[in-house]
């Protein structure tokens, strides 16, 4: 927890300085303040495809310019289903077929945006920012009528702010969607300086929680499902633990610190808080927001100042712990217990994490932009996160000035234990494989 | 090593321009005909600590705005157009998707009424003649109009 003090305070330094440290030391020998930057303890090297990856790893853009690819599934054949947030051409779900480190778009379907997408027990599930739908699969995980999907949730709040539903199932039959709060603090008026914070958020009730579904049941609404953790301000990234039978989701940590309490907090702390929060779920948990917020310099629950809060003072007594907490801002997108055997031993069961990167630092500079590594073992973090993959935000101007190229979003495993991650700014699906 | 140099050029250039507008503000002083440009100058300098307190986390640095989220204040019809609409942003908020040159943006942005007159005519002066945009100033008494009769609305 040491390191990750005095990372959070170097990284606006970091992204800077971070690329010449990568540039002047390739070989990955560390600098004499390694230890405090963002680099890993594993040497990083060019991986192909504009990446730095750890030695070994190699990575292949295997499809681009598909337009917004938000969450991506790969079926066990090895084909591609990808998620537009855009529809593009009136198709808003993609099909691609891999020949070697090649996919090539065979179909496109479903008319509506979103975020979400997954395969499991013979179907196709993908979300719209209000609805989650599904499509039947043939022995071969091809959508069998691509015009027919079922639709298995309707009505979900999409007020604009944090609209992407996030899906994920477990293995009992239950659908996960995140319906994010449309709200930064739940003030009486979003993101206006002095506006108090609501005391009984009323955004809670339909929105700021992971709600729980049944998986093949038709048109259920709010009233069929059931409010399985609640306090979460907005998640893109989760996934079901199969080591754990259980639920973990990243949290995207709320904006502005400094723009609504610039007499408590620098621009500069603003930038590094609040924590981008990792949490285990258990069915009626409560992530504390909009309440308090979680300080991964102090390693404390801190009342929201919209509540009372003074930057100190601590809240969210009855909220959970998060299990593992990153810089601020950084905008976790996609989550990934890593199961494969292909890559080496550390990284199995561990949790590989899409940073979106961030928006909210300025005028400090933009971070993020890359795929995080946090070893694991017996389902908690253990030992310090690493970057895996760097490198999709282009040069460090291009990470500094929040101009990315390309910014990483869906992960997801291929039947080879190879790691696809999506870019929804250019539309690249890269593939990150290991060679002994 | 490219990388080095970025910062500092950014920096140098910050301090030019700076430099540049103190210098300018202090020529103005002399010729008193030259008072609206010496106003002008005076309304973006003041505009811009407006713009880095309150708008920069949004629409960024370089006022191009965030993908998706915050809209770009540059070189769009709703900054470089009619004054009243711009002011009534800035005092309202603004609460719909909007799209400009194919790109939609969905975030909210809050009212931002509690700001006096001349800091919202000096912010939005300063966007409206920054970031490569060139439009008329906008000053205090046209800000007091329109809050006036927005109130009533």
């Amino acid at each position: 927890m040491k390191n990750r003090k005095s990372l959070s305070v170097l990284l606006p330094v970091a992204a800077i300085v971070g690329f010449i440290l990568f540039n002047a030391c390739k070989s990955g020998e560390p600098a004499n303040n390694s230890k405090d930057s963002v680099t890993t303890t594993t040497p990083i090297t060019d991986g192909g495809a504009g990446l730095k990856l750890p030695e070994g790893f190699n990575a292949a853009i295997v499809a681009d310019k598909l337009g917004g690819t938000r969450e991506i599934a790969v079926t066990p054949q090895g084909d591609i289903y990808v998620k537009l947030n855009r529809a593009k051409n009136g198709k808003g779900i993609l099909f691609l077929h891999q020949e070697g480190d090649k996919a090539t778009v065979k179909t496109g379907f479903g008319t509506f945006g979103g975020t979400g997408v997954y395969v499991k027990n013979g179907y196709l599930y993908a979300s719209s920012d209000e609805e989650v739908f599904r499509y039947k699969l043939n022995a071969q995980n091809e959508v069998i009528n691509s015009d027919q999907p079922e639709k298995i949730v309707t009505g979900l709040l999409n007020r604009r702010e944090h609209e992407a539903k996030a899906i994920t199932l477990d293995n009992d039959g239950n659908l996960y969607v995140n319906i994010g709060a449309y709200s930064n603090a739940c003030q009486v008026d979003d993101r206006k300086k002095g506006s108090p914070g609501q005391k009984g958020c009323p955004i809670l009730d339909s929105a700021g929680g992971i709600w729980q579904f049944k998986a093949d049941k038709l048109n259920q609404h709010y009233g069929d499902g059931v409010r399985y953790a609640t306090g979460l301000r907005n998640v893109v990234g989760f996934d079901w633990n199969q080591q754990n039978n259980q639920l973990y989701v990243m949290q995207h940590g709320r904006d502005q610190l400094h723009d609504l309490f610039p007499d408590m907090f620098t621009t500069q702390q603003s930038a590094v808080l609040p924590a981008e929060c990792m949490y285990a779920l258990k069915k009626g948990d409560n992530a504390g927001w909009p309440y308090m917020y979680y300080d991964q310099e102090q390693h404390k629950k801190i009342l929201m100042p919209e509540y009372g809060g003074d930057g100190k003072k601590e809240g969210g007594q009855d909220a959970i712990d998060p299990i593992a907490a990153f810089p601020g801002h950084l905008a976790p997108n996609g989550l990934l217990f890593y199961t494969g055997n292909q890559f080496p031993e550390k990284y199995k069961n561990g949790a590989f994490i899409a940073f979106h990167g961030s928006w909210n630092r300025a005028p400090e500079p933009q971070a993020g932009y890359f795929v995080v590594f946090q070893p694991f073992k017996d389902g908690k973090p253990s030992g310090e996160w690493e970057v895996f993959a760097d490198g999709f935000a282009g040069t460090a101007a291009q990470t500094a000035s929040g101009r990315a190229e390309h910014r990483p979003c869906g992960l997801a495993q291929g039947p080879d234990g190879s790691l696809y991650v999506t870019d929804d700014n250019q539309g690249t699906i890269y593939k990150i494989t290991y060679k002994k | 090593m490219d990388f080095k140099k970025a910062p500092l050029i950014l920096f140098a250039s910050l301090l030019f321009a700076v430099t540049g507008l103190q210098a300018q503000t202090k020529h103005k002083a002399k010729p008193p005909v030259k008072r609206t440009t010496g106003g002008l100058k005076a309304s973006i300098d003041a505009g811009q600590k407006v713009f880095t307190q309150y708008c920069v986390s949004c629409h960024q640095a370089d006022a191009l705005g965030v993908p998706h989220m915050n809209p770009p204040l540059v070189k769009t019809t709703y900054v470089l157009g009619d004054k009243t609409r711009l002011i009534k942003i800035v005092l309202n908020g603004f609460n719909e998707d909007v799209e400009i040159n194919g790109e939609t943006y969905s975030n909210s942005m809050a009212s931002h009424d509690f700001l006096k007159d001349q800091e919202i005519a000096d912010v939005l002066t300063f966007v409206r003649n920054s970031f490569g945009n060139k439009a008329p100033a906008i000053t205090a008494a046209q800000v007091k109009t329109v809050r006036a009769t927005n109130k009533k609305s």
